[in-house]
């Protein structure tokens, strides 16, 4: 679907996203900066002595009782999530909504309701003294309601049985037959437990040939035995499944995923090397490769720099001192970790940032970017100066980018570069009303007189005379040109 | 009479205490099994003997009976499923279950599922009808109609208080939870994260030097009004109470001894509750606000627009690229990417490669596991050019033999599955045509929550087969969403349109929903009534 450039335009330009923004200018920040202003000059009012902010949990119980507690030990330990190869879980708990009205039974009714589910304010009553009768005969159910030893259950009867909670012997499945008939009835009833507790006891019984090769045609079983071995750490038994059913490359990814359990580095970067013959991709190997060049670069780059730094003798890392290791780190912070400490540095050094670049090949866009951001951070404008200079052949020099000039400047602020410096690069910003727009907002007057003489706009040219000084000399640049 | 002495976070920290008795109570988790396997081991170790007892909520785990065969170990189940965290809102709080079902292909918590649905059966009457889509929805209702089928059946006789319940799986709508969230309870939780119901506000949002947990649902006065508001609306709403709370407090000016008393004991506990709220958000705004600001966030929606639209799809692109770059955020930049991919059909296979090379660049080379799981999901895939379906269905059905795994499970559904968006929001037309300017303050929609940009996909469906009280009508857009779609209504359960309770509806999210779309099925609650 590809609309036409007009038409692109007028939509861009349509109020429908000028609705909302978030620039500074903005009205409405203004306003909102306002009423901070007149909720805070209450507070001198407002009595914060007795305002003990008194927090309660969502049961009505003050924070601190145990019954809170309780609830936060619960909610906090549902709250990690696993850390490295995370898949995006946005508010990924199963939500139900459930809208207001009606209820002749409030939500609350969900645990006063029924014996048989112990409420959460049971529990806590249960600990703080009252009403345990309650609760404790639930600890203790009769035996007979756990166990089952009773022989007849058919598959079908034992998976139901098992979905209710009830723990069954599976022992009597002897035979292959009756264990895949076990198997599949599980599956079919769709839980999961269930049907790891069926694989598990296969798993026991069976001997490990056929258990593959009756997985490899039952996707759904393999899928929970998988699961099942990644998370029990059966790392040889699941690296054998998964070479039986010819998964070469998870296989690969899955011996890579050990190196994350590998704290020293000197081991990691042996294990690494390790990894390059395994069956990735072509495109993965590269990685792999880069993966270990690059942890065996950071291993050298730290023990020097470490050295460096105790010696003392060096006057960047005396006025800079490393807040962090540089080992296990992304290859662009590696690069402005270099262009911060090792920028001058031939090519020929571990640490140089060229070395790094010819490395790796990374892309020009991410070097001047990281470059940029690094000698910023130093306030070595020179050296800003000279990553944008380029000499054409006839000696002329020329300034460009291959970033826009935009980011440029952005950058250049946010390290709180002096005008003069600015202004430089706002100056070089093609677009026009990116220019302005700048060039105001910091104060780059030179560059907003010039523009408007461009455009020959002189109504903004003499409005913009209220924003110089008086008697500055832009005010004077501004009236020798409206005099002309 | 239990006599609990004290109580501890389940961590890998040893347990110091005099107590012979342990008690657990805990998530089935493998991770909390190794914790508490080291501690029972360390107690072993240092010769103290101890009784334990380990209760799972809601329910054991085949994977953690195991860890049950450890010495003086004994296990137990808690069946708690639901929680409510507000007026409308109940959650079964198992942040594991999208990445045990969708990544993994494991089922286990469809039987929790089930038993949620039952236990909301029996206290609120049997559901008038049941619609659903996704092959989990599928499953889970399933297996609550066989186990319901086994009960007393004690929900007979109690008068229906929900009229309908709606299933849906997660993964007929990725995009919506890739959206960036305009309305204000969204960007607390993009900003801040909400859990269960609750916030952390930092210092930079109190004012002062201490973080504050604050508990975040209708009851707070002023957090109900503004929550489902797009944010632009919320200044103006701030700024407004502020003005009144201020006017409230200038009357005490004019008060003799006797109205000053009455103030003070009628209603300067309400102003105060009121101020406290209100400098609250009027924090958590501006906190908001200068996190986006530097960010760019001005550009990434209008990124995020582009791809929704379909166009001007090489400079959103670069944005990412970009963004990439600058390191800006790891998971903001895969979350645009899976945008790009779940709304383009998968990644044009260049852009995929350098995107990906940059990504490890940027945010570390381990991400290459990120990577092939994402590609798993079918959240970032690329484009093949010569694999078409017909090639892998073949290979495929080589190896599927047995009736019980006839159908093609998810591992296979990624190739299967196409993502089709531009053609479900072509026909649902989830992209808004307005002409001239989209009121955020007056919605007539529910893009709204988007800024007018998106109507969500998942609320569009929900809404549509209410209206038809089915799928009549939507059976390409079922094709297109790949299936598994059902709707079945109880016969026991009269179809009465005149009962109050066929107005409540029940709409369960299998693997997790957004504060976007319950702001905006709240909208259409209160637009059809």
């Amino acid at each position: 679907m590809s609309r036409a450039r007009a038409d692109e335009e007028e939509y861009w330009h349509s109020s429908k996203f000028r609705a909302f923004t978030f620039d500074d200018e903005d009205d409405e920040l203004s306003q909102l900066k306002e009423s901070k202003r007149a909720v805070n000059s209450l507070r001198d009012i407002v009595d914060d002595d007795d305002d003990d902010l008194e927090r309660v949990s969502w049961s009505g119980e003050p924070v601190g009782s145990i019954s809170w507690s309780i609830k936060e030990t619960a909610s906090s330990s549902t709250s990690s999530l696993e850390g490295r190869d995370s898949s995006l879980q946005k508010g990924s708990s199963s939500y139900a909504a459930f809208p207001k009205q009606v209820s002749s039974y409030s939500l609350s009714s969900l645990f006063k309701g029924r014996n048989k589910l112990p409420s959460f304010q049971s529990l806590s009553d249960a600990l703080s003294d009252t009403g345990i009768k309650n609760y404790a005969p639930e600890l203790r159910k009769p035996k007979a309601d756990y166990k089952d030893y009773s022989s007849d259950w058919s598959p079908k009867d034992t998976v139901r049985r098992m979905q209710r909670g009830k723990v069954c012997s599976l022992e009597r499945f002897r035979s292959l037959q009756d264990k895949l008939v076990l198997l599949d009835e599980a599956v079919a009833g769709h839980d999961g437990n269930v049907i790891t507790a069926v694989l598990i006891f296969l798993k026991r019984t069976l001997r490990r040939e056929i258990l593959f090769r009756e997985l490899e045609v039952r996707q759904v079983a393999l899928c929970h035995l998988i699961h099942f071995l990644k998370e029990t750490g059966e790392q040889k038994l699941l690296l054998d499944l998964l070479r039986f059913l010819d998964r070469t490359e998870e296989v690969a990814l899955s011996q890579y995923r050990e190196h994350l359990n590998i704290q020293d580095v000197e081991k990691r970067r042996e294990f690494l090397k390790g990894c390059i013959g395994l069956p990735f991709s072509a495109e993965d190997t590269s990685h792999i490769q880069d993966h270990y060049t690059l942890l065996e670069r950071q291993i050298i780059i730290e023990a020097n720099d470490r050295h460096l730094e105790s010696a003392g003798q060096s006057e960047i890392f005396r006025k800079y001192p490393r807040k962090a290791s540089i080992l296990n780190m992304p290859l662009v912070t590696t690069l402005f970790y270099s262009c911060f400490y090792h920028y001058t540095e031939a090519e020929g050094t571990f640490s140089s940032p060229t070395n790094l670049k010819k490395t790796f090949k990374i892309p020009d866009k991410q070097y001047v970017l990281t470059a940029l951001a690094a000698r910023a951070k130093l306030r070595a404008w020179d050296d800003v100066d000279a990553l944008f200079t380029t000499k054409n052949w006839l000696g002329y020099t020329k300034k460009k980018a291959p970033i826009g000039f935009h980011r440029v400047v952005e950058i250049l602020q946010r390290n709180n570069a002096p005008v003069q410096v600015l202004q430089e690069y706002v100056r070089l910003v093609e677009d026009v009303e990116t220019r302005l727009n700048l060039a105001t907002k910091y104060k780059c007057h030179d560059v907003v007189i010039e523009t408007y003489r461009d455009l020959k706009d002189r109504i903004q040219l003499t409005a913009y005379k209220c924003k110089v000084e008086r008697g500055s000399a832009e005010e004077d640049k501004i009236n020798s040109i409206l005099n002309n | 009479q239990h006599e609990v002495d004290k109580l501890y976070k389940v961590e890998s920290r040893p347990a110091l205490s005099t107590s012979d008795q342990f008690c657990f109570l805990v998530r089935p988790r493998i991770k909390t099994m190794r914790y508490i396997a080291d501690i029972v081991n360390a107690d072993k170790m240092s010769g103290r003997s101890r009784k334990y007892k380990i209760i799972f909520s809601p329910q054991k785990v085949s994977l953690t009976v195991l860890c049950c065969h450890l010495p003086h170990v004994t296990c137990d189940e808690w069946s708690f499923y639901l929680l409510p965290l507000d007026e409308d809102i109940i959650s079964m709080e198992l942040p594991e279950f999208f990445r045990d079902y969708f990544l993994e292909g494991d089922h286990r918590w469809i039987n929790s599922v089930a038993r949620a649905l039952q236990l909301l059966n029996s206290l609120y009457g049997p559901f008038g009808k049941a619609y659903g889509i996704g092959r989990c929805a599928k499953m889970s209702y399933e297996l609550w109609r066989d186990l319901e089928e086994e009960s007393e059946g004690d929900s007979q006789g109690r008068k229906p208080e929900i009229g309908n319940v709606f299933l849906m799986d997660r993964d007929p709508d990725y995009v919506t939870a890739l959206c960036s969230q305009m309305v204000y309870e969204g960007l607390v939780d993009d900003t801040f994260r909400i859990k269960c119901g609750s916030v952390d506000f930092g210092p930079d949002v109190t004012s002062s030097d201490k973080s504050i947990k604050v508990l975040l649902n209708a009851q707070d006065k002023v957090f109900s009004q503004i929550r489902n508001e797009h944010f632009s609306s919320v200044f103006g709403f701030l700024s407004q109470k502020s003005r009144n709370l201020q006017a409230q407090y200038d009357r005490r000016r004019g008060m003799d001894i006797k109205q000053m008393k009455n103030f003070v004991s009628q209603e300067l506990k309400g102003l105060k509750q009121e101020h406290r709220l209100l400098s609250l958000h009027i924090g958590a705004c501006e906190s908001i606000m200068k996190k986006k600001t530097k960010q760019d966030f001005q550009e990434m929606i209008k990124a995020e627009h582009s791809l929704l639209e379909g166009f001007d799809i090489r400079e959103s692109t670069s944005f990412i690229e970009e963004h990439i770059d600058r390191q800006v955020s790891p998971i903001e930049s895969l979350r645009l990417m899976c945008l790009l991919s779940i709304t383009e059909n998968g990644l044009i296979p260049k852009d995929y490669r350098s995107l990906k090379t940059q990504y490890l660049q940027s945010y570390g080379p381990e991400h290459l596991l990120t990577f092939h799981n994402l590609k798993r999901i079918g959240l970032l895939t690329e484009q093949s050019a010569g694999e078409t379906l017909t090639a892998v269905e073949s290979k495929v059905s080589k190896l599927v033999t047995d009736r019980a795994a006839g159908k093609i499970t998810d591992a296979f559904n990624s190739l299967a599955r196409r993502s089709n968006f531009r053609a479900i929001s072509k026909k649902l037309g989830l992209i808004p045509r307005v002409d001239g300017e989209y009121d955020l303050k007056m919605p007539r929609d529910m893009a709204y929550v988007f800024s007018g940009a998106y109507v969500p996909l998942s609320c569009k469906i929900i809404e549509q087969v209410l209206e038809r009280r089915g799928w009549l009508g939507l059976e390409e857009v079922v094709r297109l969403l790949n299936g598994n779609e059902f709707s079945i209504s109880d016969s026991a359960v009269e179809d009465n349109p005149a009962w109050e309770s066929q107005r409540v509806i029940l709409a369960v999210f299998l693997g997790g929903c957004t504060f976007s779309e319950i702001a905006a099925l709240r909208f259409l609650g209160k637009e059809r009534g």
